[in-house]
């Protein structure tokens, strides 16, 4: 396909390293924004880079140490997660996890208080336990992003910022164009990466995406001294002390919304961010003088089952729909390698992703929202 | 795996959240005279009325030019909350009125974030004000709301300028009329407008020396009577300058030298350049906000229930162009200021990077993001000062870029070559004010709030691993970290 031309809808994470990767394959790639790269739940999440329960796994760790380097520009990836167990409940729970990890050969080690302490001095003699994530890893969401919009441009790929896409052209069986309210890119296959506007976007093909949004909220503080290992999770949130120093973090409760074709009205921060400080606050101890600065939040899509839809269609046969699914920072290195094998050979060369077919969903109810309770507040 | 879904998503926010402590019909934010006024009026009609104001600040976040820029120039008094608020009262009688009037009234109280219902968000049981003071943090209800924050300080660039005795106007009126807690001896006053001027006369009534005044333009620009005062008060003017060089110490500022070589010897150096109408909660709340180069940039566009009053709402239209003056003086800054001059003070963003759109000095600089630049970026679409920030970190302190987001977006539409207004105003972002993670949390959170915590989803299939699926680890999984969701 090497000199065809692939159209990708959505300047998030997974449509950006998509076509940076087929840009690799000597593809000539254009990527649609509606506003600018990684404006939204791509630049507006924790960074984490942990991701075992999915088929991209392996590829994802492989990937990411290499980062920087293949793509040319800093990520701030950093190896490594620990997580900190603060409730007899919660040390339970993660030694299942470490002891799953074991099994599958994924090198964790437990720690002790004391250990705990000495990987990350802000914790305090109140835990647990640690289970100390020898593999993964966390990056600069918003860094990483343009990370890899620079390298697709250097790589002869165009982003087209500010130009949401309308609908699309299709003849014979493919869409044949992607339509902009300025302007209608012809195409050799397209890729459609658009996060929670995918439904609205697939269902001019006649193409049914079940995905629902949701906003969820994160809070970050001023800096404090660099610990040995950034990646914290633990008490039921998620984050990472960034390089700067700064701790990022988010988890609880999400609010589910109606999304329409243009996309999130807005991304309004809550008093939840009062909350996340609690957790962080028990999590990290010695770091509750540490000033809160800033929260935000991002709006997420989920599938029925949590897991992402990566697939090429037949029909139209030269589309490739993706969603990660709210989790797609992490895994964006090996998602963009899926979806270049799918758009190029017609398949994943590195691992079985039919579990992310979209078919399995299939004869889905159609109140599979009203179901399970994902409905936007009436 | 089998899933009963019940209708419910016990991992939403849906119903979750605490009910705000009390509720008033009226909430003034901002104890100055408007506030004070709109207060004492709310009352008179009969409203249950709150009025808080930020005042005084812990020192430490004054030493942080929170909420004004106080450029390491307060004194020790400063330190002592007692003897502040004490002060506080002594400069505002009408504060007695108030709560004569029946008004509760809360000093050293931040006003940290205005939270309702409405594009992206219904899930707040009813629209609240995040509050907070030295102790805890806490939520209250309201009808009806008055912004009455007043106007911070604007701060541009010079060289040296990141150094102690470098501060705003408002922060040095504050310190003299205020508190009388004002360290310096002798000051170079920076503008020549109303109030640069008024600045001025205030510093020399308080016994300070004022070694000079520093005019970007040819002339004047203020009221012709307050002109007069300051001329006749033997104040030096210099006209057609900036400050091109500055010499500190330990204290900070000695001295400076302007553009055409003159030499100055002064303690502090006072940006009277202008004031910014302190919209940060209007912003973070999604409030309407509308550009008005005549009353000190952007300002609250107005909404039923949400009124701002006094120089939040504004600066008095006098008919002079204030955002046309600022870029004068930020066009002499670029002219003047090394490359390496810092601009960002939190982050060390210096001005070079700032325009090269290179990451922070702790990350490597491969060849080709040193390709990179504001004008490569540029060509992907319009300069936005919150993509900027992400990139160089400029304006991502502790500070929350008090000092430096407006002079920001006045270099990118320069260096951009595009007006000012049509730079997107950098978000503001709750909490408005640094707080730390021990106040701003709900410690006495509701136990639905727990109930509903999950660190994702709790979607039941989004983490099983894939080697686990259909197997016997699938439902132990589920077992052991998803007990009670959905079934």
């Amino acid at each position: 396909m090497s000199g065809s031309e692939v159209v990708i809808v959505g300047g998030g994470v997974t449509g950006l390293s998509a076509g940076w990767w087929l840009a690799r394959s000597g593809v000539k790639v254009t990527v649609l924004d509606k506003f600018i790269v990684g404006w939204e739940a791509s630049g507006r999440n924790g960074g984490g880079a942990s991701h075992y329960s999915s088929p991209l796994f392996d590829e994802e760790q492989r990937l990411w140490p290499q980062m920087d380097e293949l793509l040319g520009y800093p990520t701030e990836h950093q190896k490594g997660r620990i997580l900190i167990a603060m409730t007899e409940r919660q040390w339970d729970q993660y030694r299942f996890i470490a002891e799953r990890h074991t099994r599958l050969n994924h090198p964790v080690e437990l720690l002790d208080v004391k250990q705990v302490q000495e990987a990350v001095p802000l914790a305090g003699d109140n835990c647990f336990g640690g289970v100390h994530y020898k593999f993964g890893g966390h990056a600069n969401p918003q860094r990483t992003v343009q990370a890899y919009a620079w390298a697709l441009q250097d790589l002869g790929g165009k982003i087209i910022q500010h130009s949401p896409v309308t609908g699309f052209e299709t003849a014979g069986g493919k869409v044949t164009g992607v339509k902009t309210a300025n302007a209608t890119y012809g195409c050799d296959a397209v890729v459609v990466a658009a996060g929670p506007q995918i439904p609205q976007l697939m269902a001019q093909l006649g193409v049914d995406v079940p995905l629902a949004a949701a906003r969820a909220e994160m809070i970050i503080t001023e800096p404090a001294p660099m610990m040995p290992l950034g990646g914290v999770d633990g008490h039921k949130i998620y984050g990472r002390q960034t390089l700067r120093g700064n701790l990022a973090y988010g988890g609880g409760p999400h609010e589910w919304l109606d999304v329409d074709a243009t996309g999130p009205a807005a991304r309004p921060s809550t008093p939840l961010a009062r909350n996340l400080a609690k957790r962080l606050a028990e999590l990290l101890p010695k770091a509750a003088h540490l000033n809160v600065i800033r929260s935000w939040a991002g709006v997420i899509e989920n599938s029925p089952d949590g897991r992402p839809i990566i697939d090429r269609l037949n029909s139209p046969d030269n589309v490739v729909v993706a969603s990660m699914s709210s989790v797609g920072f992490g895994l964006s290195p090996a998602s963009g390698h899926a979806i270049r094998d799918l758009v190029i050979d017609g398949a994943c060369s590195f691992t079985n992703i039919d579990l992310l077919k979209l078919s399995r969903f299939d004869g889905l109810e159609k109140d599979w929202r009203e179901k399970r309770g994902w409905m936007p507040i009436a | 795996m089998d899933l009963n879904f019940t209708g419910t998503d016990v991992c939403a926010i849906n119903g979750t959240r605490s009910a705000p402590e009390a509720k008033y019909d009226l909430v003034v934010i901002g104890a100055g005279p408007s506030g004070i006024a709109a207060a004492i009026e709310g009352a008179a009609s009969g409203a249950s009325v709150l009025l808080v104001d930020e005042n005084p600040v812990s020192g430490a976040l004054m030493g942080n030019d929170t909420p004004l820029y106080f450029g390491g120039r307060m004194t020790a008094a400063t330190q002592n909350s007692d003897r502040m608020l004490e002060a506080i009262f002594m400069s505002m009688p009408d504060l007695e009125k108030a709560m004569e009037a029946g008004v509760e009234l809360l000093l050293g109280t931040t006003a940290w974030g205005v939270y309702r219902n409405g594009p992206g968000v219904q899930s707040l049981p009813e629209q609240v004000v995040g509050l907070a003071d030295a102790e805890r943090s806490w939520l209250v209800g309201f009808d009806r709301i008055v912004l009455a924050t007043g106007a911070r300080d604007l701060a541009i660039a010079f060289p040296g300028w990141n150094q102690p005795g470098v501060m705003g106007a408002a922060a040095l009126q504050m310190l003299l009329s205020r508190y009388g807690a004002f360290s310096g001896r002798r000051i170079v006053v920076l503008g020549s407008h109303d109030l640069a001027l008024e600045t001025a006369l205030m510093a020399q009534e308080h016994g300070l020396d004022v070694a000079g005044l520093v005019e970007v333009r040819d002339g004047p620009q203020g009221d012709a009577a307050l002109l007069a005062k300051i001329t006749a008060a033997g104040i030096a003017t210099h006209y057609g300058q900036s400050i091109a060089a500055s010499k500190g110490g330990l204290d900070g500022i000695e001295s400076i030298t302007l553009t055409d070589g003159t030499h100055i010897a002064c303690d502090t150096v006072c940006v009277a350049i202008g004031l910014i109408p302190s919209i940060e909660l209007v912003d973070a709340m999604h409030g309407p906000r509308a550009l008005n180069a005549a009353r000190g940039g952007y300002i609250p566009a107005g909404e039923p229930n949400v009124a701002a009053v006094g120089l939040c709402a504004g600066l008095p239209d006098t008919g002079f162009d204030h955002v046309a003056y600022r870029m004068d003086w930020v066009r002499a800054a670029l002219r003047v200021n090394a490359p390496d001059t810092i601009i960002c003070q939190c982050e060390e963003v210096t001005l070079a990077d700032l325009i090269g759109i290179q990451p922070p000095n702790y990350l490597p600089r491969p060849a080709a993001i040193q390709a990179r630049s504001l004008d490569t970026l540029l060509d992907d679409g319009p300069a936005n000062p919150d993509q900027i920030k992400r990139l160089t970190r400029s304006g991502m302190g502790v500070c929350q870029g008090r000092r430096c987001r407006d002079q920001v977006a006045m270099m990118l539409a320069i260096e951009s070559d595009k007006p000012f207004g049509t730079i997107p105003l950098a978000t503001h972002r709750a909490p408005v004010r640094p707080l730390p993670l021990k106040i701003l949390a709900e410690w006495d959170e509701p136990a639905t709030m727990d109930a509903a915590w999950d660190v994702w989803f709790g979607i039941p299939t989004q983490w099983v691993p894939v080697e686990d699926i259909g197997t016997e680890y699938q439902d132990a999984h589920r077992e052991m970290l998803y007990t009670g969701m959905y079934t």
